[in-house]
């Protein structure tokens, strides 16, 4: 059996699929945010073209987001499978082999759901699209930190233990991010433009009424440049959860900041790391306030994705990280 | 013998109806200012350089959801039958062999952004631009289509088999382009032209609803009673 030893090579290639897979979130964040996802009607062609041939010319208005974003997510299926081949045959940990697999896996699903979404002219598969991107930003970036240095080296001390109930914390408020990014991915692809737009109130009561004479209020009285169909009940609601759920997670990673002060001091990597964890929800409030008040503004909006992609993946690897200290202080016993 | 007689007489009376059949008339017209038109020109410019390019010392487009003479006469508005208790007119449809209505795509506006055509009769959509556009449609009723369309390709032939009413054709290359095709199950209907004025031919003779459709302002009906020398109905929208 192969012994498992840092491989720098390996390692940079992982963060580089990250940087690309971070990327491609954002390049998908425009199409949406653009309502460009049908402006390349055909696939895996581009009118009509090999995908790579097609005429730089023509990258114009939709086409540059759709195109530029395929273009991208090859580079991600090809760095993804390069990667996976590469833990297969020279890494030394078995489960480390099939998370590569599930790596590589997953990034089929992804582009085939792409690629659906755009031949069966079903909108609603951008959702699963939004959702297991997210899935596979933290998958890569797991692979990536299980490839460092840092997740490899032995421990000659005993590490500072991280109580159980600081990780089951963070491991919650995780797992409401990735809940709260499907909330998030549902309201995107409902296409239908703001359904509240004011902050921080709502049509300005603090839950707004969704009584059809209500509703009918709202429509009669949106603001001009709004897109989309007639706003609906549902909608409303939706985006209201959606707040809800921000104002939950951003209370909770100031928790799990003050209790990683508490309980592993000021100076402990993993407190840093959660004070930049609360750093990034409180710019994803301030993005999230900016999203409704500009009326959606295409960079905005997708910044605000952006953020929240980052958000998620600082919890999933503070989690992870914890995980792994914890194993090493075992071992030291 | 006594066939051919029951032949003629269904084929008299059908003659005999076409014969009584008038035509329904009026004009929109709008009361008040119309709402300010949404400036095309920025998004053009900076997300298709191409399609700004063939406006060449023109003003760049802007919207156009009121079309509005000088005296307050309204384009665009969608002017349609229904029965006498305001039900829709279905089973009627000549669409089948009325002539193809075009719909042209001309310096990446739809031309025009407002029609209406029956069930089964042809749209035939037109890329008089030299860059690419995907025509996209998104009714609710009808299957939805998503379609290359290249500069100089050939023209693109749709059909829709279900009445819908301002069915949307959208252009995801340039997002600011639009029509609207509203689909009737028979051939009733009219679209006020610059002058505010609409014609529905050969309506037979019977009381009826006159709906009178504008995306924008809304839908306004009358009752009408259709006589041998037709009826006239005005509609006059407000500004919301």
């Amino acid at each position: 059996m192969m012994k498992h030893k840092y491989n720098p090579a390996l390692f940079w290639f992982a963060v580089l699929n990250v940087i690309a897979t971070f990327l491609l979130i954002g390049l998908g964040g425009l199409v949406t945010s653009h309502e460009a996802g049908m402006s390349v009607p055909d696939w895996p062609n581009s009118y009509g073209y090999n995908m790579f041939l097609f005429p730089i010319k023509d990258w114009v208005g939709g086409i540059f987001y759709e195109h530029t974003h395929r273009l991208l997510a090859t580079v991600v299926g090809l760095l993804t499978t390069i990667l996976a081949l590469w833990l297969w045959f020279k890494d030394a940990r078995p489960w480390l082999h099939w998370l590569g697999i599930a790596a590589f896996l997953l990034v089929i699903v992804q582009g085939v759901i792409g690629g659906l979404r755009v031949r069966l002219n079903m909108d609603y598969l951008g959702i699963p699209h939004g959702i297991i991107a997210q899935t596979f930003l933290v998958l890569t970036a797991a692979i990536a930190l299980f490839t460092s240095r840092w997740w490899q080296k032995t421990e000659t001390e005993k590490p500072k233990a991280v109580p159980r109930g600081l990780r089951r914390h963070v491991l919650y408020v995780a797992i409401l991010i990735f809940l709260q990014l499907i909330i998030g991915a549902t309201m995107r692809h409902q296409h239908a433009g703001l359904s509240i737009w004011d902050f921080p109130l709502a049509h300005g009561q603090l839950w707004p009424s969704t009584t059809p004479a209500a509703i009918a209020d709202y429509n009669a009285h949106r603001p001009p440049g709004t897109v989309g169909h007639p706003v609906t009940a549902f909608e409303v609601n939706l985006q209201m959860v959606h707040r809800l759920v921000a104002l939950l997670i951003f209370l909770s990673v100031a928790a799990a900041a003050f209790l990683a002060r508490k309980k592993l001091g000021g100076a402990d990597g993993l407190t840093k790391f959660a004070w930049f964890w609360f750093g990034l929800l409180a710019l994803q409030i301030v993005l999230g306030a900016a999203t409704v008040l500009s009326n959606k503004a295409a960079d905005v909006t997708t910044l605000h994705v952006m953020v929240g992609a980052s958000a998620l993946l600082a919890g999933a690897l503070w989690w992870l990280m914890a995980a792994r200290r914890m194993r090493q202080a075992e071992k030291l016993k | 013998m006594k066939k051919s007689l029951v032949l003629l007489s269904l084929g008299l009376l059908a003659v005999a109806q076409i014969t009584n059949a008038a035509d329904v008339t009026g004009t929109i017209s709008l009361k008040g200012a119309a709402p300010a038109e949404i400036d095309i020109g920025p998004t053009m410019t900076e997300s298709s350089p191409d399609c700004a390019a063939l406006y060449a010392g023109r003003k760049l487009p802007t919207t156009h959801f009121y079309v509005v003479g000088k005296a307050g006469e309204l384009a665009d508005v969608v002017v349609s039958l229904k029965d006498a208790a305001g039900n829709a007119i279905t089973g009627k449809s000549t669409g089948s062999s009325a002539p193809a209505v075009e719909l042209d795509q001309k310096g990446c506006v739809y031309t025009p952004e407002i029609l209406a055509v029956q069930t089964g009769q042809k749209i035939i959509v037109k890329n008089s631009d030299p860059c690419v556009h995907n025509v996209h449609t998104s009714p609710v009723d009808n299957p939805e289509s998503n379609q290359v369309q290249m500069p100089g390709g050939a023209d693109l032939t749709f059909t829709f088999a279900k009445p819908e009413p301002f069915l949307k054709f959208k252009c995801d290359v340039h997002p600011w382009m639009f029509a609207w095709v509203s689909v009737f199950d028979s051939p009733y209907f009219a679209v006020s032209g610059k002058d505010g004025k609409f014609t529905i031919k050969n309506v037979p003779p019977g009381e009826y609803t006159l709906v009178a459709a504008h995306r924008k302002l809304g839908t306004q009906t009358a009752k009408i009673e259709v006589k041998a020398g037709g009826a006239v109905q005005n509609f006059t929208f407000d500004v919301k």
